[in-house]
């Protein structure tokens, strides 16, 4: 009962709270249209028929969370009822487009930045010259050359899942190699002094004691590294032409006026988000446990 | 060929010089040359390679090419600049963090808000919000502010989140010391209880730096005047003008860099009594 006042109470508070402000946002926003059409046909607008019509809009301002939901279920769950479950117009194919090249990226980008990190902590020349650019890319707004990438790729002849996923890799492989990078060097020097008394070479001293130490530091920056790949995507799909994949249903619904699609593939999205960053987190759960360095 | 072989050699010989650099112990300058040579090894390397290659210019520009037509075009690039950084990300920027802070301040007083604000400020920082762009876009209209608009968004929950936190890092010793001042509320806050949350406040900003120039600049992917970063990029991108594109990257990296460390500095002035920033 504790932890559900403690812990479930507060975010339920907080989540109606966000969903209260959510619909009365979409009265405000929605109003000058309804009053517009409301003079248009000369109706007297009152207070509940102006709050149904804000809520009921086709192109509204800021649909509310039940449009956005209908529209969801609309291109999901009915049209896997229908069994037309993987044509283009289903979210889920859209989503499922995103989420290969977010898989793709976020693998690529962990291998890469674990092997960078192994590299810099065992080479004190790779360290000096490698780690300073490292941390200076991070001040740069990488996704600003996600089209140009996009574009060179395709000119050459490379395009679908793999320019993307070279994005999402971009995007992640940083987290990934700040974590590692500090994680291989949390053995304090008593470990490491303890491993040279057993005259541990440096291989061993890495399988046995830097890699399982560094175990808590890439999970962490693993759900970082996912979250980015992510967007790094959803970027990667606007400038393809919008063909397919949540970034593309996102441009679609902007030169459209679509904004119930808008919100319904930034839901998605947020969804995927959470799903994934779940998944590593159970992931870390599992593998600490096992490893006994839970607390 | 002699390009290539030349680049290669450059390359290797710079990366034996740092080996044997960082093979010093102690020295200071080490620490400024070796990742210095290392970024001009990596741009001759490319130019070698661009060079040697005969590469298309319109799949990869050579470094120098870049350079030629970032000084020939500066006045487009400052335009794109000012539009983009000043006043989409710089304003965004200033008004995001300063809501999260002052959210954050108020929260503070009721500790059953910052349990249920915790948990979602930190799922809602993990979402893509740089999705909202468009919406923002059909709200604010095409110029700057709707692209402050999604920088305010994109910057709020990381700053909450990291204001929240740094008003909790005072320890419990310290604030019975207050107490026993009889301190108010307002004065522990002023005198204690900010100053210890400043290492947090900063963290969060840092990243709030990235964050804005990201948003302002995918923001005009979706719509935007006929100017600013995001608008040149996607444009001369479709006209196969990559010089430009790398120009305005170039642009964005030292926009970027230097927003960053002059946060990093004001960091360091401000927390000076804190154990990562004194000299050891």
């Amino acid at each position: 009962m504790n932890w559900f006042r403690d812990k479930v109470l507060p975010v339920l508070t907080v989540v109606l709270a966000i969903i209260v402000m959510w619909y009365a946002g979409a009265i405000a926003l929605n109003a000058p249209w309804a009053y517009d059409k409301a003079t248009r046909t000369g109706e007297k607008l009152t207070i509940t028929t102006l709050i149904v019509d804000t809520w009921t809009q086709d192109k509204p301002k800021l649909p509310t969370p039940d449009q956005v939901l209908r529209e969801i279920w609309k291109t999901t769950g009915a049209m896997v009822l229908k069994g037309r479950g993987w044509s283009k117009r289903s979210l889920i194919y859209h989503a499922w487009v995103t989420l290969s090249a977010t898989v793709l990226g976020f693998a690529l980008g962990g291998v890469f930045g674990i092997l960078l990190a192994v590299g810099i902590v065992h080479n004190r020349a790779m360290d000096m010259s490698v780690m300073p650019w490292v941390i200076a890319s991070q001040t740069i707004p990488i996704l600003a050359i996600a089209p140009m990438v996009i574009v060179v790729l395709n000119a050459i002849g490379i395009s679908g899942l793999l320019p993307k996923a070279i994005i999402s890799m971009y995007l992640s492989f940083f987290p990934v190699v700040v974590g590692m990078v500090k994680g291989l060097r949390s053995p304090d020097r008593m470990q490491i002094d303890q491993m040279r008394t057993w005259f541990a070479s440096r291989w061993q001293m890495f399988w046995k004691l830097r890699l399982p130490a560094s175990m808590p530091y890439l999970f962490t920056s693993l759900k970082v590294a996912m979250a980015a790949s992510l967007v790094g995507t959803i970027v990667g799909e606007l400038p393809t032409g919008a063909v397919a994949g949540l970034g593309a249903r996102l441009l679609a619904g902007s030169y459209y006026g679509q904004t119930i699609q808008i919100w319904s593939a930034l839901i998605m999205a947020a969804v995927l988000a959470a799903i994934l960053v779940g998944l590593i987190g159970v992931l870390q759960r599992v593998t600490l446990k096992r490893m006994g360095m839970l607390r | 060929m002699s390009w290539v072989v030349g680049s290669v050699a450059f390359w290797l010989a710079s990366w034996w010089v740092n080996t044997r650099l960082s093979a010093m112990k102690g020295s200071r300058i080490a620490g400024f040359i070796v990742p210095a040579l290392f970024g001009i090894s990596l741009l001759v390397l490319w130019e070698g390679m661009v060079k040697g290659f005969n590469i298309n210019p319109v799949l990869l520009p050579a470094p120098t090419d870049i350079a030629a037509k970032f000084a020939s075009s500066l006045p487009i690039l400052w335009t794109d600049f000012v539009q983009t950084f000043v006043k989409g990300a710089l304003s965004g920027y200033v008004i995001g963090c300063g809501a999260a802070f002052l959210t954050a301040i108020v929260v503070d007083r009721s500790p059953f808000l910052q349990k249920g604000l915790l948990p979602v400020g930190n799922f809602v920082a993990a979402l893509p919000i740089i999705g909202m762009a468009p919406i923002m876009v059909m709200w604010f209209g095409f110029d700057w502010q709707s692209k402050a608009a999604i920088v305010v968004v994109m910057v709020f929950f990381p700053m909450l989140v990291n204001t929240v936190q740094g008003l909790q890092a005072s320890d419990v010793m310290q604030r019975d010391l207050m107490q026993t001042y009889a301190a108010t509320y307002g004065q522990s806050l002023r005198k204690l209880r900010l100053p210890a949350a400043m290492p947090f406040v900063f963290n969060g900003l840092k990243i709030c730096t990235t964050l804005a120039l990201i948003g302002a600049i995918v923001a005009e992917f979706f719509g935007s005047p006929i100017k600013g970063m995001g608008f040149r990029i996607s444009t001369e991108v479709g006209r196969l003008a990559l010089d430009m594109v790398w120009a305005e990257i170039a642009v964005a990296a030292i926009a970027g860099s230097a927003f960053y460390g002059i946060v990093a500095m004001i960091e360091k002035i401000v927390t000076f009594w804190h154990p990562s920033q004194r000299r050891g």
